[in-house]
């Protein structure tokens, strides 16, 4: 069934197709509508679920996790602001091994006070356990959720589904909604082997002496190592049920590229006009897409990028002190291996200033001008 | 690609109408993506919505800046602010007014079309006589005008996608339909 949804509608019709059973959240512009939807379809039973009202999103992932102690499936959305408040429950839920999936729509940290888009909020979660994917189109988000679901599932670790402020998830697209009944038979129900029930209880989360707590991480980092593999698999039974394949990252005319962005989200989805603008021009640009952020897909990256005349990172975000944060991690990517792919690291579009195929243009004017990069940071349409 | 950007009020259904007609034209197979200005929403506040409509999967993510039409649901607009920014050659400006396009003064390159949407919703009582809305009535028109589709696919989407009375929307929507001119 084809639909005209926006991209916050999309998480929600993920989570129903993917009989999510429990949901705690909190409205956030501009998360807003995916919980607004979300308890509509709780109201007429389309979906199954309990709805969960919590006075913050500390109080949401706290109800998340708890459920999904409890062998429930569970889904949460929230956005900025509310995202940086869970930071102590993010960690609660990887450490507990709680397949948690939340919708996160990337708004500016504040001050200044902003709405709009850029990664800061989640890319600040990086190291808290949780498997991150950015989508770039509405469609994206709906297969994205329920593949998460399953990826999520098989290792015991949460996942984020992530999209940008309007540029997304306001935005309405044509999305095939899948069949229940194939998603259904895609992703089985949630039935974790140890599960908190007045039956036979167990203590969950309790005082971790030094003799066990490092293998506990362990334990965590091995699973989250099993995981492109497993979303490459999950993505190929996917694409066979449903004809669209999710994967790690999207490589376009990346082939015989001279030049490489490597981007995420809308902007990711704007570079490829860009890229086409350019190849009309005679230059030979392609897009590496990174889909999946956490784990970072570092064999895919070396494969793609190791082919490429020139890198250009293109950051939505910063890392105060560092640099943009795809570049860091592109970076480390690369570093050590016999090959030398000069790497170049652009920073625009913060707090929602607009990526346009044009900055794509300017970004390859700057980086095709010279042999290696003369700093880490280029700054694209900063006033100064 | 065809690009045209909506300018209304906060509270005319100036960004359902974009909806609307999104929904009509991937009705018809088209590949369509719909957005409002990125911002706060103020009722009487000067609004923008956006659509892209293509033949092939749409990729730029960007905002629209030069539109191949553009629309105007709130005719105080046309004083107000530069409705024709970016607004490319032979670009047509479709303005909610029962006055004639020839009493719109704009460049030559640039054509003129009016639909009295207005008056159209207040006959079918959608919204008050105050603060009509004119939604509907406009994208019946635009859909003429611009040739884009047929009105069966436009009902439809108004039926599906419009939740207070349908039945006087598509009616609406029906009459501007049938009273606009095609232009392109």
């Amino acid at each position: 069934m084809k639909k005209v949804i926006m991209g916050n509608h999309a998480l929600s019709w993920g989570a129903q197709l993917g009989r999510a059973q429990v949901i705690a959240a909190y409205p956030i512009t501009p998360q807003t509508q995916v919980v607004e939807l979300l308890s509509e379809m709780c109201a007429n039973k389309t979906l199954d679920a309990k709805f969960i009202k919590v006075e913050s999103e500390h109080s949401a992932m706290a109800a998340c996790i708890a459920a999904s102690i409890a062998g429930a499936r569970t889904f949460t959305a929230t956005s900025s602001q509310g995202l940086t408040l869970m930071h102590e429950l993010l960690h609660w839920a990887s450490g507990g091994r709680n397949p948690v999936v939340m919708g996160n729509i990337n708004r500016a940290m504040a001050p200044g006070w902003s709405i709009w888009t850029d990664q800061n909020d989640s890319l600040s979660q990086r190291d808290t356990g949780w498997i991150q994917f950015y989508c770039s189109s509405n469609q994206e988000v709906v297969d994205t959720v329920i593949q998460a679901f399953r990826v999520s599932e098989a290792v015991m670790i949460p996942s984020m589904v992530i999209l940008d402020a309007f540029a997304l998830s306001h935005t309405y697209e044509v999305v095939d909604i899948p069949d229940q009944e194939k998603v259904d038979a895609f992703l089985p129900p949630f039935n974790p082997p140890i599960r908190l029930t007045p039956t036979a209880p167990h203590a969950f989360g309790g005082l971790t002496s030094p003799e066990h707590y490092f293998e506990l991480r362990y334990k965590l980092q091995k699973d989250m190592e099993k995981v492109p593999d497993l979303v490459e698999q999950t993505g190929r039974e996917y694409e066979k049920m449903f004809g669209r394949y999710l994967g790690q990252v999207e490589d376009y005319r990346c082939e015989d590229a001279e030049l490489i962005f490597v981007t995420s989200g809308t902007a990711g989805y704007t570079a490829r006009v860009g890229v086409d603008q350019l190849r009309q021009e005679g230059v030979k640009a392609g897009n590496l897409r990174i889909k999946m952020f956490r784990p970072f897909p570092f064999a895919k990256v070396r494969e793609i990028l190791t082919k490429a005349g020139k890198v250009a990172v293109v950051d939505r975000n910063i890392s105060y002190g560092h640099h943009g944060v795809f570049y860091q991690e592109v970076k480390s990517a690369l570093y050590g291996r016999d090959h030398n792919v000069p790497l170049f690291g652009y920073i625009t579009g913060l707090g929602g200033r607009d990526i346009t195929p044009e900055i794509y243009k300017e970004i390859a004017q700057l980086t095709l001008a010279k042999d290696k990069p003369e700093e880490d940071i280029t700054w694209i349409g900063v006033k100064r | 690609m065809i690009e045209i950007r909506f300018h209304g009020r906060g509270g005319q259904g100036t960004v359902v109408a974009s909806k609307v007609l999104a929904d009509a034209l991937a009705k018809e197979g088209n590949f369509v993506q719909a957005y409002p200005e990125f911002g706060v929403e103020r009722r009487g506040a000067p609004v923008i919505a956006f659509i892209r409509i293509d033949d092939k999967p749409i990729y730029d993510k960007s905002r629209i800046y030069k539109p191949n039409h553009v629309v105007v649901v709130d005719p105080t607009l046309v004083e107000a602010i530069d409705v024709t920014e970016g607004l490319k050659d032979g670009g047509v400006i479709i303005i909610n007014s029962e006055k004639d396009p020839a009493s719109f003064k704009f460049p030559a390159h640039f054509k003129v079309a009016t639909i009295n949407a207005t008056g159209i919703a207040v006959k079918h009582k959608l919204g008050t006589l105050a603060a009509p809305i004119v939604n509907t009535a406009i994208v019946g028109a635009v859909v003429k005008i611009l040739d884009l589709t047929k009105l069966e696919p436009l009902l439809q989407a108004i039926k599906e996608g419009v939740p207070t009375r349908p039945d006087d929307n598509m009616a609406a929507a029906k009459e501007a339909y049938e009273t606009a001119q095609k232009v392109v």
